[in-house]
């Protein structure tokens, strides 16, 4: 992890669409009077939603009057959570996983691969389709190597399928979430193995 | 009370209090940097480790309380050991820690010499280091103008974010960002916008916030420490100024519970520089337009010439806000050697009026009273810029109180760092509260202890009189003046005033006031005006008068003076000073006078002397017993006499006319106040920032 900084560009301003401010308004309400900055976590996140996978300045300061909380308090949260970004991103968000289970099973090559096919992290492809980070541990171990796009996990990759899961997005194909190597769920590989009949144990 | 062995010690302590603080009772100094007694608990540099017998692992003594602790099975009480061998390796491995991204340039340092963690460096630090990587580096924050920052020391111990948001009530630093890469900013890095910012750097335990006007200045073992206390507000803040040779080069708070707990404002704080600047250090008299530069003999043989022969009531003194008792008392007998009733020190016109009982303009309800009060009415007055310590007290009560706690304010809307109603702008509304017809009355019913805070904005206009009446029969309303309580209280914003009034600097019979003095020197009526320290006054007024300025800075009186005659400022004497509440207290001589300035009083006794009639006393010593006899209340150090509650019931019955205008500002510029402050470069600087903002605030916010 590394020092994170505000974007250099920001846009103008911020301002909720009127389904989200809905929305957070009827997140408001969910707390007593006097906590609604206990809705910040998901008000940030929606609109980090709405602002295409980041959060400009603008849009802090509107959570943060939203919520009456100081400037301050909303910038040591956005910097806090790395899922916030503080700088515009692809529309296809590629995290990594390379915690040790994924490291051991290669994520290193598909590391690799990314540099490659879309360049250092936090860059954007100037199409501004794509762009990835190197994330901790998602939870999906047994399907390691795996990557986060936007809100899909690709699971069991390879360097080459990942390339071609890439190439169908820009195409603008719908690529299946999931295992990538035709395995069920996290099944094994091998098949089923429990609850069969004795014998063919 | 629990029960505690610390270090093989039996000791009763008070329940509820912390194992750091338990110790601190059984004599036992416990190591630490995010523990602050006046801070809530971090519990995050991990230094303050001790030993708790059943406890697997060391414990952080900040955070925890002593009633948390299960004594033995046996029945010991639960037993803390603070000296193993244990709790010193555990030490040792925090302040490793610590020591890993915390650069060793103590050379270079500002804060070497006073630095805690060098300090504890020197008890816990390994001889060598054996962290062979490359140490973190932080891009250094802009915090104002007040505070240099080097962010590459920081140890993350939150003491100055805790400090901005509790005490202060400006939330405007943060942590940012996570783990090693932690950083103290503020948002976007705009300076911090609060009248007590300066106090983050004597938090900051190691060398990351340090006093940017003092950078490089000086080291602490070179400076000569003076006990003193503060003239900025009418608060007395204990000060402590530290100088070398003749310069003062900085002010630093001292610990006084009663007054200032251990917070000082910013311009208490950085005043310093003025202090230097625009100094009147000899004698001047005005010839043919100019002002020359004369000596002592020539200056006082012109200002006896024209008082000699004199019909007293056309000679009139004026005492300014920073004048000490001692002069104060010389000057009160000069004027009435000459003859004359027309003396005064309420510069802005206050009407407060000591023949009414010394109870009518003092804070009665004193600063430590505040942390009992249960409701509170503020009239005509801005604290935090008028007294901002006080202010940071009212914020504390406020926030024990959860917010529960109810505030009123009348006169002009401000942000006080505290949620309060507003009632209303002006005499009206008061008088609504008085009559015992205003909702507030309601609220603030149960209140066992309720406070009348009332500003010099309120007192200082025509219907001054009437609105003090009305405000005593506020607070009466209010149920504020009882046995064992006295929640009348007068905020006053010159250190001078309450010692004036004591030592009864107010028009004698057929006197006249400021206003009246100032009318009489343009129409001719008085052809003699003496100014000690007063700045604050409409100079233009003084027609043709012939004007005697006595004081320390070449501000506006100095200006119009026909005659200088240099005084001493409030760092260059021992002089007393009687705060808001009524407590007098001692400066101490830090430096010495500049060039041929002397002590005011010595200046007022030389005078009298040269007009052949010596004021009664030739020391210090005399001039104070002269002194303390015409006015007992001052005798007593550090110590406030109650006042009799009775004046304020007198008052509230005697009623008066008050108009309809709203109250206004008592301090139009918090970093402007008065004549040393107005030298002051850095407070000039200040000021334009503050300015600057308010207009961007309107400017953006519409």
């Amino acid at each position: 992890m590394s020092v994170r900084r505000l974007a250099a560009e920001q846009p103008e301003g911020f301002a909720f669409s009127p389904e989200n401010l809905a929305w957070a308004e009827a997140q408001l309400k969910k707390y007593p009077e006097g906590r609604q900055a206990s809705a910040v976590i998901p008000i940030l996140w929606r609109a980090q939603e709405q602002c295409g996978g980041w959060l400009p300045e603008p849009a802090l300061r509107t959570v943060a009057d939203m919520l009456g909380l100081a400037h301050i308090r909303i910038y040591e949260i956005a910097t806090f959570y790395t899922m916030f970004n503080l700088a515009p991103v692809g529309r296809y968000y590629v995290q990594v996983c390379g915690t040790t289970p994924c490291w051991l099973r290669g994520a290193d090559e598909i590391k690799a691969a990314c540099r490659t096919l879309i360049g250092e992290p936090g860059h954007v492809t100037p199409d501004g389709l794509f762009s990835w980070t190197e994330v901790e541990c998602l939870g999906a171990c047994v399907n390691a190597p795996m990557v986060q796009i936007n809100k899909d996990y690709y699971e069991d990759l390879t360097p080459d399928r990942l390339e071609w899961i890439l190439a169908n997005l820009k195409a603008g194909r719908e690529v299946m979430p999931g295992p990538q190597n035709g395995r069920q769920a996290s099944a094994p590989l091998s098949g089923p193995r429990t609850l069969q009949a004795p014998e063919s144990n | 009370m629990p029960k505690l062995i610390i270090d093989n010690r039996e000791i009763e302590v008070p329940a509820g209090i912390t194992l750091i603080q338990a110790c601190g009772l059984a004599g036992v100094e416990i190591p630490r940097f995010c523990y602050h007694e006046r801070l809530s608990i971090a519990g995050n540099c991990r230094m303050c480790l001790v030993e708790v017998a059943g406890m697997p692992k060391p414990v952080a003594s900040c955070a925890m309380g002593v009633s948390d602790l299960r004594p033995g099975r046996d029945g010991t009480p639960p037993t803390i050991i603070t000296n193993s061998e244990r709790v010193k390796k555990a030490r040792e491995g925090v302040l490793e820690f610590l020591l890993v991204n915390h650069p060793l340039d103590c050379p270079i340092c500002d804060q070497g010499g006073e630095c805690d963690l060098q300090d504890q460096t020197m008890a816990y630090g390994f001889d060598a280091g054996r962290f062979q990587d490359n140490k973190r580096a932080v891009e250094d924050k802009y915090l104002g103008p007040l505070i240099d920052t080097f962010m590459n020391r920081c140890i993350h111990c939150t003491r100055c974010i805790r400090f901005m948001t509790e005490v202060a009530g400006v939330e405007e630093l943060g942590a940012i960002g996570r783990g090693e890469d932690m950083e103290i900013t503020t948002y976007l890095e705009h300076g911090m916008m609060s009248e007590l910012s300066g106090n983050v750097v004597d938090l900051c335990p190691v060398g990351a916030l340090t006093s940017k006007p003092y950078a490089f200045v000086a080291r602490p073992w070179e400076l000569t420490k003076t006990p003193s206390i503060d003239v900025m507000d009418a608060l007395g803040s204990n000060i402590r100024v530290d100088a070398r040779g003749r310069e003062v080069l900085r002010i630093l708070p001292r610990e006084n519970d009663a007054i200032n707990e251990e917070w000082i404002s910013d311009k208490t704080r950085h005043v310093w520089d003025g202090l230097r600047l625009q100094r009147l250090d000899q004698p001047y008299v005005r010839r043919h337009g100019r002002l020359e530069p004369t000596s002592w003999g020539d200056a006082l043989a012109i200002v006896a010439e024209g008082l000699r022969g004199l019909d007293g009531g056309k000679f009139a003194a004026i005492a300014g806000d920073l004048q000490a008792a001692e002069e104060m008392f010389a000057l009160k007998c000069l004027a009435e050697q000459l003859g004359s009733p027309h003396i005064d020190c309420r510069q802005d016109g206050a009407k407060l009026d000591p023949a009414l009982g010394r109870a009518t303009y003092l804070f009665n309800a004193t600063i430590k009273g505040i942390e009992q009060a249960d409701a509170i009415l503020i009239i005509g007055t801005n604290p935090r810029l008028e007294a901002a310590v006080l202010n940071a007290r009212i914020r504390e009560r406020w926030r024990q109180m959860q917010g529960r706690i109810p505030i009123g304010l009348i006169g002009e809307k401000a942000d006080l760092t505290y949620a309060y109603d507003y009632l209303g702008a002006g005499p009206e509304t008061l008088a609504k509260i008085a009559a015992g017809s205003h909702p507030f009355l309601e609220r603030a019913a149960g209140a066992e202890r309720p406070l009348v805070i009332i500003g010099q904005a309120a007192l200082a206009r025509p219907d001054g009189a009437g609105v003090l009446a009305l405000a005593a029969k506020a607070a009466v309303a209010l149920a504020a003046v009882k046995p064992g309580w006295n929640g009348f209280s007068v905020l006053h914003t010159a250190a001078s005033r309450v010692a004036g009034l004591d030592l009864g600097l107010v028009p004698g019979e057929g006197g006249r006031d400021v206003d009246s003095i100032l009318d009489g020197a343009s129409n001719g009526e008085i052809e003699i005006v003496y100014l000690l320290g007063a700045d604050e006054i409409e100079m233009e007024r003084l027609g043709q008068a012939f004007v005697i300025y006595q004081g320390n800075h070449g501000d506006r009186g100095a200006h119009r003076a026909d005659v200088i005659l240099p005084g001493a400022a409030y760092t260059e004497k021992d002089a007393l000073y009687v705060n808001t509440e009524g407590r007098p207290q001692m400066t101490a001589r830090a430096v010495f006078p500049p060039g041929e300035a002397r002590e005011d009083w010595k200046i007022l006794r030389a005078l009298s002397a040269k007009l052949g009639r010596p004021l009664p006393f030739d020391s210090t010593a005399e001039l104070r017993a002269k002194m303390f006899e015409a006015c007992p209340e001052l005798a007593l150090l550090d110590t406030i006499v109650p006042a009799d509650a009775g004046a304020i019931e007198r008052l509230a019955a005697s009623g008066g006319k008050t108009g309809k205008d709203r109250f206004g500002t008592g301090i139009a510029d918090f970093y402007l106040t008065n004549a040393i402050a107005r030298s002051s470069p850095l407070m000039a600087a200040l000021s334009a920032l503050h300015a600057g903002a308010k207009a961007q605030a309107t400017g953006t916010h519409g």
